[in-house]
């Protein structure tokens, strides 16, 4: 056992890395579910976005492009979402099953002549002098711009849903449909902008994986991070900046887990592996003891008619 | 009801239609681990597949189901393809091994290959690589390499297959420079590009300036490119598109011979069940091109090796060696046997750590 074996600045500069796919999965879910809508489909809109992402950046030579397509691509996939619940009122349990299942199955395809291929790199941002400050600088200032992106993403939707009127009127939606209903909004197209947001929130963390953390297309390379995802909001009982926390908390215990392998500890891997799911179930069953703050109509149907 | 009996009926001709025209083909089955895009093990077993077609044209027909997991979902697509009349089905994943089992014994007129396993039966024949052959080239070329003597491994799962390669490349890795280490990281997966990423991106951050692959994926690869001074080689597959560097070389698996030739022996009604493990000597294990990024001695060193591996001159596992806890394993000048080498479960000496169990 070595444990000086481990860089203490790469690692969290790893897991900073690790958690960004998760960051913008779960921020663009976080706002669906507060408009009162639960879409299941994270990982079949972030694997469409890492497909979409790679090969926009590979075909045109800009990583920055790749993510605006990937951003797109998830968007497009979502409407599909949000044209079964909103507008033919479809469970959405099972269209949010159905697009993940579609999502994966449409990337294998899109993604057929892509395998192999190495994308272009998004450089990271010269901070100049303060990435060499030490401790600091090589964990905060030596990263590319989409994962300060997230951190932003973070506390701009913290920031709308506290302070803005359109953060109000989302959360209404959200509360209760009917009163927003009564007042005017329309919800049925302020809840298919927020799970657009969504879409695209994925699809730029699935990009994030094909296009920075590997960096290759491989059918079903998202391997179930959508769903930690999903479980990632539930967490965070809809804060944003618990979220924030909860997504370096899964990034951290992964990247721990290999860390600890590499320098030989001797504790069972098996365990490693599965500690973030076991904190996740832990963590439900504390919330649920107090009703962490769900949105009321969290799941339910809306038409105008009722 | 009428109409029912009309469509069932209609199926049953449509069913015996196709298997009348299965019967002019030999039907060749074969089930994947991982998707036949993945650059490495599955790739060369598909690329072993369309030989076979290749080879024999209209006389063949081959069906392949991809990304099958290991366990009961496995033997369901067995199952399926023996029931479409496949004629001879390889499986070509370790952890196929019990389900294949279950599976030839409902279907005693079919013939079952078992890839990498040990369980064979009357229609079940085993066959696989000796790929530790092809390890101990690596390990030579990567304790030359190596500067800071620390090299990453990333392992599947702890299986003897892979424990014998580690074992093979650490032998010829000290052997080449008296101060490698071996850094082990089990991923628990045959494929998952993101966590070999992350597996390998560890290894280096933690000083390995080698990483050594047995999972299937270029991941790996790719994040030995981005760190910039890291060797890497290809596994299973060449891996090509990351030569000259940081991929220096590869082990191959070439399952085409060996396709080919067992399905000749299905159509000849000469097939036996048995065990085949070809190294480099048969061609079964293919050392892929060393890169000019590997010093011309150190290269030509390998590529002896090689030569005296493939005549059978030199065996991998040749003593004196220790079991890691010191206990001797193979005395001055024995060499182990098939048997002891195919239920690997242990580390030899100087290989720090245990083998999860």
């Amino acid at each position: 056992m070595d444990l000086s074996a481990i860089n203490p600045l790469l690692f969290v500069a790893g897991f900073l890395v690790a958690a960004t796919p998760l960051i913008f999965a779960a921020i663009g879910e976080l706002v669906v579910e507060k408009s009162g809508t639960l879409n299941l489909g994270v990982e079949g809109m972030m694997i469409t976005g890492a497909i979409c992402g790679f090969a926009t950046a590979v075909e045109t030579g800009s990583p920055l492009l790749g993510f605006a397509a990937a951003a797109v691509g998830g968007a497009a996939l979502s409407l599909l979402f949000a044209f079964l619940t909103q507008i033919t009122l479809a469970n959405q349990v099972a269209s949010g099953l159905a697009l993940t299942l579609f999502g994966l199955g449409l990337s294998a395809l899109l993604g057929q002549s892509y395998v192999g291929i190495k994308p272009p790199r998004l450089p990271d941002i010269n901070f100049g002098p303060l990435a060499d400050i030490p401790v600091i600088g090589p964990i905060l200032f030596t990263h590319d711009v989409i994962l300060y992106l997230g951190i932003i993403l973070v506390a701009a939707t913290w920031a709308v849903l506290k302070f803005t009127r359109a953060g109000l009127i989302l959360r209404a939606v959200g509360e209760s449909h009917d009163a927003a209903h009564a007042l005017g909004y329309k919800v049925v197209r302020i809840r298919t902008l927020a799970i657009m947001f969504g879409g695209a929130c994925a699809g730029i963390g699935g990009a994030y994986i094909s296009l920075i953390r590997v960096p290759q297309w491989t059918e079903g390379m998202t391997a179930g991070i959508g769903w930690i995802a999903l479980a990632l909001v539930v967490f965070a009982s809809w804060k944003p900046w618990r979220l924030l926390l909860g997504a370096y908390l899964f990034g951290g215990i992964t990247q721990l887990q290999l860390n600890l392998q590499g320098a030989g500890v001797a504790i069972p891997v098996e365990y490693l592996a599965m500690s973030p799911y076991v904190i996740t179930i832990i963590v439900l069953v504390v919330l649920s003891r107090h009703k962490g703050g769900a949105p009321a109509c969290l799941g339910r149907t809306f038409h105008a008619s009722s | 009801m009428k109409f029912t009996k009309l469509l069932t009926g209609a199926v049953l001709a449509l069913g015996l239609a196709t298997t009348a025209m299965a019967q002019d083909k030999t039907k060749v089955g074969f089930v994947f681990v991982g998707p036949v895009g993945d650059g490495g093990w599955t790739y060369e077993h598909n690329k072993g597949r369309l030989a076979v077609e290749e080879h024999f044209g209209d006389k063949v027909e081959t069906v392949f189901v991809e990304s099958v997991a290991e366990g009961p979902d496995s033997e369901r697509v067995m199952t399926q393809m023996a029931l479409n009349g496949a004629d001879l089905i390889f499986t070509t994943s370790f952890g196929y091994m019990d389900p294949t089992i279950n599976v030839a014994k409902k279907f005693p007129n079919v013939k079952f290959e078992h890839a990498t396993g040990y369980k064979q039966a009357e229609n079940v024949a085993t066959y696989s690589a000796r790929f530790y052959e092809g390890r101990a080239i690596q390990g030579h070329i990567a304790g030359k390499m190596t500067k800071s003597n620390i090299i990453g491994y990333i392992g599947s799962y702890p299986i003897p297959e892979v424990i014998r390669g580690i074992n093979a490349a650490f032998i010829h890795a000290r052997k080449a420079n008296p101060d490698v280490q071996f850094k082990i990281v089990w991923a628990y997966t045959w494929f998952d590009p993101a966590k070999e990423a992350d597996a390998a991106k560890v290894l280096i951050e933690q000083g390995a300036d080698v990483v050594l692959q047995h999972t299937d994926s270029t991941a790996p690869q790719a994040a030995a490119q981005e760190a910039g001074n890291v060797v890497t080689f290809g596994q299973a597959s060449d891996m090509g598109q990351y030569a000259p560097f940081p991929r220096v070389s590869s082990i191959i698996d070439d399952w085409a011979p060996y396709y080919i030739a067992r399905t000749q022996a299905v159509m000849d009604g000469t097939w036996t069940s048995g065990n085949t493990w070809d190294g480099i000597g048969a061609g079964m294990v293919g050392i892929g091109k060393i890169s000019d990024a590997v010093p011309a001695d150190v290269k030509a060193e390998a590529l002896l090796l090689k030569a005296s591996l493939a005549d059978g001159t030199y065996h991998a596992f040749t003593g004196p060696l220790n079991k890691q806890d010191g206990t001797p394993f193979l005395a001055e000048g024995e060499v182990a046997d098939d048997g002891t080498l195919a239920g690997m479960n242990f580390y030899v000496e100087g290989i720090e750590g245990d083998i999860p169990q």
